[in-house]
């Protein structure tokens, strides 16, 4: 996997936050959303193929989380600590390189 | 020197909002309670009382800005009943989870329909399993003393929870007694100023608070709250300790009444208490062996006090102003929650009572007791009785 754009963030962040519950959990690191993972609720997570990517960038372009990152190669990069499987990726490529799929735990 | 006056529970619970020194009073009037946020404008207006007084347009928004003002840092207070404090039920969870030590002075009132003002418990009964603690006041020097204590168990950093105050509808609210009201100086050294460590607004040191709570997160979060509840049982009996060493008047989780030897014992709240410990009098007089207990903390509830008080008798008898229904009343579920696995324990028996501000007299009392008489000597009984009913009218 490509390294994430956010990965000095993340870095910083880790290094200072602490897992510990605050009373009224409060948040006291600006900044500390990096290292919440929010695609837990996701039910259909995309499925990509790269054969079949152009690598238009649509999907990059309209990931609304955004979840996708491009490789060295300028492949798209799904992040599933992030993805919410909302599907628009998917809605969204032309050559039909991303399907949803059933997510099972 | 403390100084005497004779005042409502309202005036009682403002003038112990005036010596708490809150910093920020949002208040929304609704019947019995409209007089604490009016005396305490008053107070604002003549510069009795240093704090900003938020006139808002609902209860909702009530506790919403009592919400915003103590997650800034300072010291908050209320007054509500009934509806009012139905309405403010979503913001309730809300101070809880934050852990805001907001104080609210609830004139217990029924809730609608059919539309009624007088006395009951549903209101704050209804708001138990909020996270807030919950105090009971039987008289009107208590509603003054359990607010400063409120405050004073809320703020304790192993609590940090908001608490509310009940005094019965006009009952007290509108009954003038006289109160004992405590020394400035007394109190400012008992509470102490509020310096919050957890929440406060500093722009030099940015917080959020209120955030998104992911799964990940909520259950640690809402354990919080329960950690905060098991650990304000042992701050409670420490204030009263405090209270009691410095103004004099001794406070308990449960207070007991000829308690000792009773073959029955009933159990209360609020002002209900009173008349319960007359018609005790007149029983042992008689020579039956009942006795009262008093539940002055109902949140946390007082399990170990319950159990003790369980060992002490044969039969309970919880006479209750709110109804569960298909249940029972709010007591008859703790009480048999808190003695279910108990080797040996006291039958128990419900009664619910005075809805709406129906009085409670001793006729009212002897129909309980003879139902509890039954309890007592193996005759079967129903376990969810309601005293006063007219049943020729259903």
């Amino acid at each position: 996997m490509a390294e994430s754009p956010f990965k000095a963030d993340i870095e910083r962040v880790q290094k200072e936050y602490s897992e510990k519950m605050t009373p009224g959990a409060i948040v006291y690191l600006p900044g500390s959303s990096v290292v919440n993972k929010t695609g837990s609720w996701r039910v259909f997570m995309p499925e990509f193929n790269r054969d079949k990517c152009v690598r238009c960038y649509l999907c990059y372009i309209y990931c609304p989380e955004p979840a996708i990152y491009l490789d060295d190669e300028n492949y798209p990069v799904f992040d599933y600590d992030y993805c919410k499987g909302c599907g628009i990726c998917a809605n969204e490529c032309p050559t039909e390189a991303i399907v949803m799929v059933r997510e099972t735990k | 020197m403390p100084i005497r006056k004779v005042m409502k529970a309202n005036e009682a619970a403002a003038w112990a909002a005036k010596l708490a020194k809150p910093k920020v009073i949002a208040a929304f009037p609704i019947t019995p309670s409209t007089l604490v946020p009016e005396k305490i404008s008053e107070f604002v207006a003549d510069g009795e009382l240093d704090a900003e007084f938020i006139k808002v347009e609902s209860e909702h928004s009530a506790i919403s800005a009592c919400v915003g003002a103590s997650a800034a840092g300072v010291r908050t207070f209320t007054a509500t009943a009934s509806q009012g404090l139905a309405l403010m039920h979503e913001i309730l969870f809300i101070a809880a989870g934050m852990r805001l030590p907001i104080v609210i002075a609830v004139g217990n009132r029924a809730l609608s329909a059919p539309i009624n003002i007088w006395n009951d418990w549903q209101d704050t009964i209804s708001e138990r399993d909020t996270g807030w603690l919950q105090f009971y006041a039987e008289n009107n020097q208590e509603a003054l003393d359990l607010i400063l204590i409120a405050f004073k168990v809320a703020e304790d950093e192993r609590v940090l929870l908001p608490a509310m105050v009940g005094f019965d509808a006009f009952i007290l609210t509108h009954t003038v007694e006289p109160v004992e009201i405590p020394d400035q100086e007394l109190v400012d050294e008992f509470l102490g100023e509020y310096m919050p460590k957890h929440a406060y607004l500093d722009p030099a040191k940015p917080i959020t608070q209120g955030a998104l709570g992911f799964p990940a997160h909520y259950m640690e979060a809402r354990y919080g709250v329960w950690e905060a509840n098991e650990n304000a049982k042992k701050v409670i009996d420490e204030v009263f300790a405090e209270f009691e060493k410095k103004f004099g008047r001794k406070y308990q989780k449960i207070e007991e009444y000829r308690t000792e030897d009773a073959d029955i014992i009933f159990v209360t709240m609020g002002s209900l208490a009173g008349t319960l410990k007359e018609y005790v009098d007149m029983l042992r007089e008689k020579g039956v062996k009942v006795g009262a207990a008093k539940i002055t903390v109902y949140r946390p509830f007082p399990t170990e006090e319950v159990r003790e008080l369980a060992k002490k008798t044969k039969v309970l008898a919880l006479l209750e102003k709110n109804v569960t229904f298909s249940v029972g009343g709010a007591l008859f579920q703790d009480f048999s929650r808190a003695l279910v696995n108990e080797s040996e324990k006291p039958k128990i028996v419900d009664f619910i009572l005075g809805l709406g501000g129906r009085d409670v007299t001793f006729k009212d009392l002897d129909e309980a007791l003879a139902i509890a008489q039954k309890a007592l000597t193996g005759e079967e009984f129903e376990e969810v009785n309601w005293i006063g009913l007219r049943k020729e009218i259903l």
